[in-house]
């Protein structure tokens, strides 16, 4: 799958980072939880959160993922998007809530384990 | 390399959204340095971890962080509060960190845990009402 099948599953509109759509993800993970993303997460590409700071994406940094997606419609601030650009993650926005959206990825064959 | 090579940052207690951002910092120079992208991803991780417990539990501190032959050590020194019980303060899901911490998206009691599970090696010193020095090490 790439962010940009993601992109399309998910009606998400791309805050950042279209250069990064055709790049390819082979599993992710969903948490509004940063510590839980730093301790169990291995290798996931992507993280869909409902969480909303600076955080996220720094989180998402130090665990070498490379999109962000924000659930239930939530619009980043430049601050962040600023960030995400520095850091090269792609950031999109989608409306749907945590369990749709992560239920949609996964029957669409986006793993919660990398392998 | 022969030579160590030293970083040293200032963390930041007041401000929460610039929290990570020495972690950050190493992390490229790291890179620059062509160390192995695993080994980068654990002192990372391990930083980023201590860096924000030094925001929401110490009000900020420094950040040093040394890299020698035979890996990286990184040493975070506050002078907050300090940890009355280490032992404990090391069990997942062990927290003080009030409401709006957890809102944040910390406060899981995760944070030691991961710094020892992704650490060859952690000692931390700590003297309640005089502050709290870790020193983790990944060796190459
Ligand atoms: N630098 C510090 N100074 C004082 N107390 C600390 C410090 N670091 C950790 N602690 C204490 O140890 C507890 C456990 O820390 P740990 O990092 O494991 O969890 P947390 O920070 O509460 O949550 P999480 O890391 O999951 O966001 C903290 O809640 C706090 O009471
Ligand atoms: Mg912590």
């Amino acid at each position: 799958m790439t962010i940009n099948d993601i992109k399309n599953h998910l009606d998400a509109e791309v805050l950042c980072g279209k250069e990064f759509l055709d790049k390819e993800v082979f599993s992710a993970c969903g948490s509004d939880m940063m510590s839980d993303v730093l301790a169990f997460v291995k290798d996931q590409a992507v993280l869909l959160t409902g969480l909303m700071n600076t955080q996220v994406i720094r989180t998402a940094e130090m665990m070498d993922m490379i999109c962000v997606v924000f659930i239930r419609n939530k619009k980043p601030g430049e601050d962040i998007i600023e960030l995400a650009r520095e850091s090269g993650i792609a950031v999109l926005s989608s409306s749907k809530r945590m369990y749709e959206a992560c239920g949609i990825l996964y029957s669409n064959g986006l793993q919660g384990q990398a392998k | 390399m022969s030579d160590s090579l030293n970083f040293s940052y200032l963390v930041d207690g007041e401000n929460f959204a610039s929290a990570g951002q020495a972690s950050v910092q190493v992390k490229k120079e790291l890179r620059q340095l062509g160390i192995a992208p695993e080994t980068i991803r654990r002192v990372s991780i391990a930083m980023y971890e201590g860096e924000i417990n030094m925001v929401i539990h110490a009000g900020g501190g420094v950040a040093q962080v040394n890299v020698d032959d035979l890996g990286i050590e990184i040493i975070l020194k506050d002078e907050g509060p300090g940890i009355a019980n280490i032992e404990q303060a090391m069990q997942e899901g062990f927290s003080t960190a009030p409401d709006n911490v957890r809102s944040l998206g910390f406060g899981a009691g995760m944070g030691l845990p991961n710094m020892k599970r992704y650490t060859d090696d952690i000692q931390i010193d700590s003297t309640v009402g005089v502050g709290t020095t870790i020193t983790m090490r990944v060796n190459f």
